[in-house]
Order: C-alpha cells, then structure tokens, then sequence
C-alpha cells in the first residue's frame, strides 16, 4: 500500500515536473519570450534592460532554474493590466469560478443522474433514446452556441433572464446550465453503464426474488453501488469546471478564472495566461493524485494488481 | 434423382455496398459531404466576396423579412459582408483546418502510440509521461496557451491543435499494440528475422488503422468545436478570414439588438458539422472496432 501510493505520488511530481518544462520550453523555443513579457510599446533599451533582468541572456537550465524557485515562492508574475500579482488576482476570481463550478455541477447531477437510471432501467426505451440523443447533443454543441442561443432567447426574446455580469441568482442559471450540459451527458452515460452493471449482479437478483418491490429494488439497493464512479467522475469534473469555463464566462462576462484568462489574451497579459495555464495543470494533476490513493484504499484490487 | 443445389451464402449480405449497412447514418454523412462540397467549390458558389463589404448596406436582415432582399439571402453583417457567402468560404476553413489538425494529430499519436506500446522501455515510460501530463492540461486552455506564444494564423492552429490533441491517439493505439505484441504473427514476424521498424511498419500499422480512422472521425467533431472557440476568443483563424467561430464573436455585439442572423445561422453550421462527424464516428467504432465500443 505504502509503495503503490509512493508510486502515485512520484508519477504525479514528474507529471508536475513535465508540466512546468512544457509551459518553460514553449515560451521560450517558439519565439522571443521578451515580446510576451514585456508591456507592448517598450523602448528597445527598456527591452534589453528586461531581457537581463529576466535573466533571459543565461543559459537555459539556468533560467528554468529561476523560473522554478519563483513559482515555488509563489511568485507568477505581475500583470501588465491591473499591475497586481498575478497569484492575487487568481485568488479574487477564484470564489466566482468556485460558485459557478458548484451549481453547474448541481444542474448537471439533477439532469445526469436520474436520466441516466430511467435509461438503464428501460434499456432502448424512450428515455434512454431521449437521453442519447440529450447527451450527444451535450457533447457536440459548442458552448458559446448554447450560449448565445440562450440569451437569444430568455434575455432579448422575453426579457427574463440578466445576459451577462453577476449578482443574483438569476445570472447564474443561464452560464451554469450552459457548462452544467456538457458534463450532464458524460455522468448520464457514466449513471447508465454503471447501472446497467450493477442491475446484472447477484445481489440485485436476491432482492427481487425476495419480492421487494422493483421502485426499493432500483431506488435503494442498485442505487447506492452504481453512484459510487458517477460520484467520483462529479469529484474530479468539479476541478475541471474551474478550469474549462473560459468559453462559457466569456459568453456571459461572468468574472471568474476563465474570464481572467480571455482578459489575458486580449490585453496580451502573458503572466496572466500563463499564471491561469499552470495552476490549472496543477489542480487537474493533484485531483487526480487524490481519486488514485481513495481509489486503492476502497479498493484492494487495485493496489494489488500494480 | 435428387437435384443437389449448391449451398449458397446470403449474397445480398456479403457483396452489399457499406451505404447499405445497418444503420449507416445517411444523413449525417450527406451533411458532410455537402459542406466538404461547398468547401471545394466556395469560389463557384458564394454569391459575393466574403471579405468585402460597403458600410451603406450593412445589418441587412434575411431575404423572409423586412427589409431583406434576396441579393443578400441571409443578410448582411456590421460591415456589410454577405453572411451567405462568409458561411461558404468559412465551410473551407473549418474543413481545411479540422481535416488538416485531425490528421496532424493522429500521425503523431500513432506513430509515437505504435513506438510506445511495440519498443517498451524507456521510450514507453517516456511517451506516456508526456501523455498523462499533457493530458492533464484541459485541451481548450493549452491550446489558448500555445495560441497566445506563437500568435493566431491559420496554420499556426493547426499545428497547435496537432499537438494538443495527439496525445489521445497515442493512448489508446499504445493499449492496442501491446495485445497485438503478444500474438503469433508478430512473435513469428520476430523468429523470422524480420526487423523492429519492419514489423511495425508491416504488421503492427495496418491492424491498428481501423482505430485509428474511427478516432480521426471522433475527433473532427472535437477539434471543429476547438477551432471555432478559439476563433471565437480571438485567438483562432485572424479576422478578416471567414470562420464561423469568429462570426459568431462578431456578431454577438448585435445580439442584444436584434441581429440575430449573425450568431444563428454561423451556430447552425459548426453544429450540423460536429454532430454528424459524432454521429458518423459513433457509427464507426461499432462498425469497425469492437474493441473501441466502450470508449
């Protein structure tokens, strides 16, 4: 046990530590990184001041060295934009990305779920149609679309809904159904395949035979086994949301980390993208770390076979 | 004496055209075909220059209402562009960039899935390090990343999306080479003399092909949808390039006022396009790929 979540952890740090070469590499062999770090409209001499300042005329290992004391220092930079620590900034956004992620993954639980058992309990049914057809639309239609179909029709058709900003709850529900969707389909699909599995065991077939009624059967016994991965998927798409919504805020100028990353692009504030860019990596990373070591300690087997 | 009629296989079955299959998604694959049509022949078959407007006439509505004309079918958008004639060259990029980027992509992932999963070893551990990591990184964010290093133009996202997106070829490839690895044609490929780079080239590529084709058309669906909220965050195909991710951008400034032409009918293409490149790939995989139907 000790050695399998020895191992896990040392993956995840070389992950980590891949993930921080990437983001070094890519900005400084695919172009000038002094033209992304510097503000645009800089003198030339200002430039060359920069690039010693940055260290940019050493060599390499030694630049990634500077670039990884800084980062575990806390330190990712100032924006150019609102001339405040990039870490700072992350932290104001961070509650409204939490908010949104947080009822979006409710909407998509309420929707996911219970389409996902009418499915399996009705295999071919017209729920479980319905819900393919639910749930590939999910998938296939870009966020911004929704969106502004959306506004299109609960904010300038009949005037109910705020079409951006935020405050009350109303902002909320159109940018949180428009992500909550998307995930909705993969935990309709997750709640059926794993219904459908927990439908064919034994345990099931004694409780019919009992005679319990198939409403106790499905709601109580087969339900509290086949939820267990839904939940666990809900646990690491809850960080994914935090970290995907750039489209969806975008839409509805909601103001949370993905907001701050689109303001990263258009102000061209590097620190910022790249600030949004590795804590985002590093977040998915850890989460991932964390459903492994719960995963072995539920689960023997999986210890075991590795 | 009894007339002995040869047996006779269902021919019907055997010899049937693949549009005949069960459940082959005709109307999907017509939807693709016509745009991958209108793509090719978008010089031909847009009434106006896609790029040229006059500011006298813009914010036309659609022909059915008033003050529309059928000159501008569709209506004009904030410069005075055809929107009719934007969406037809924008077909073009969507497909160039997205057929392009997916094949970018799958040549990469297999190639390096294929080395992973037959050579083992350091290059394994080495592959699949950089693809957990990169798959760690949500797509869209890396991709914005990349795209605000090296700036937006249309082949720089093609490259970028190449290398966002390899990483879930070399995957599932490397799963199927290692069961291939164990069987007997490879192992007599082996006592046979046959080099490594032979028997990948020659024996391991054209078995994992059919996956290969079945996520290629998986992920057109995918890397369209990329593509268009890049461009719709500025940072995809640069203006003024017809894309329908960034007519939709453009025309969300009108939403509010009722310009509603301008973000619908560009939402309407990249959704008939994604969907049936999913519909189509479902289709595939059960088709071609017992092994993927759980994916």
């Amino acid at each position: 046990m000790k050695q399998y979540i020895a191992r896990r952890v040392g993956y995840s740090l070389l992950s980590l530590f891949l993930l921080s070469v990437t983001i070094f590499l890519f900005v400084r062999v695919t172009g000038d990184p002094v033209s992304l770090l510097v503000e645009p409209g800089a003198s030339p001499e200002d430039i060359e001041n920069i690039r010693r300042q940055l260290g940019l005329d050493q060599p390499l290992w030694e630049q990634y060295w500077h670039f990884m004391a800084s980062l575990f220092a806390g330190d990712l930079g100032q924006s150019f934009y609102y001339r405040v620590p990039v870490l700072d900034l992350y932290f104001q956004r961070l509650p409204h990305s939490l908010l949104l992620a947080a009822v979006a993954m409710a909407l998509s639980l309420l929707i996911g779920i219970p389409s996902g058992i009418l499915a399996a309990v009705r295999v071919d049914g017209f729920w479980d149609s319905a819900g393919k057809i639910f749930a590939l639309l999910g998938l296939s239609l870009p966020q911004f679309w929704v969106g502004l179909v959306l506004i299109l029709f609960f904010s300038v058709y009949l005037g109910w809904l705020p079409s951006s900003g935020s405050g009350g709850v109303l902002h909320l529900l159109m940018p949180a159904f428009t992500l909550g969707w998307y995930f909705a389909a993969a935990h309709m699909r997750l709640t059926r395949s794993s219904m459908l599995e927990v439908l064919g065991s034994e345990y099931i077939k004694l409780a019919r035979l009992k005679g319990l009624p198939e409403a106790l059967v499905i709601g109580k016994h087969a339900l509290k086994n086949a939820l267990i991965p839904v939940i666990t998927l809900a646990g690491i798409n809850l960080v994914v949301m935090i970290n995907v919504a750039v489209v969806v805020e975008t839409v509805f100028a909601w103001p949370g980390i993905g907001r701050l990353l689109y303001e990263g692009i258009t102000f061209r504030d590097f620190p910022v993208v790249q600030g949004v860019v590795i804590i985002g990596g590093a977040m998915i990373v850890m989460v991932n770390l964390l459903v492994d070591i719960l995963y072995a300690l539920i689960d023997p087997r999986i210890r075991l076979e590795s | 004496m009894a007339v002995i009629t040869p047996v006779t296989t269902d021919t019907v079955a055997s010899t049937a055209p693949f549009w005949r299959l069960k459940g082959f998604p005709v109307i999907p694959v017509s939807i693709l075909l016509l745009i991958a049509f209108v793509a090719v022949f978008a010089d031909v078959l847009a009434p106006h220059d896609p790029q040229i407007g006059s500011l006298a006439r813009r914010f036309k509505p659609p022909f059915w209402l008033e003050g529309g004309s059928l000159v501008y079918p569709l209506g004009t958008d904030h410069v005075g562009r055809d929107v009719l004639s934007r969406l037809i060259f924008g077909a073009r990029v969507s497909m160039v960039v997205g057929i392009t980027a997916v094949l970018v992509a799958g040549s990469i992932g297999t190639l390096l899935g294929i080395m992973s999963g037959y050579l083992g070893g350091w290059a394994d551990q080495v592959v699949m390090r950089i693809t957990d990591t990169w798959l760690a990184l949500p797509a869209l964010t890396f991709a914005i990343f990349l795209a605000a290093i090296v700036g937006p133009s249309e082949l720089n996202i093609i490259l970028i999306l190449g290398l966002v997106y390899w990483t879930r070829y070399a995957r599932v490839i490397r799963g199927e080479v290692l069961s291939l690895k164990q069987r007997e044609f490879v192992r007599l490929a082996v006592v046979a003399g046959c080099s490594s780079r032979l028997i990948m080239w020659r024996h391991i590529l054209p078995n994992v092909i059919n996956s290969a084709i079945v996520l290629a058309t998986l992920m057109l669906g995918v890397v369209i949808v990329t593509e268009a909220s890049l461009s719709f965050l500025g940072v995809g195909v640069p203006p003024p390039k017809p894309a329908w991710g960034l007519m939709m951008a453009d025309g969300k400034k009108g939403l509010m006022v009722g310009y509603w032409w301008l973000t619908v009918f560009p939402g309407i293409c990249i959704m008939l396009m994604v969907l049936s490149a999913n519909l189509l790939g479902d289709w595939l995989r059960v088709k071609l790929d017992p092994q993927l139907r759980q994916l």
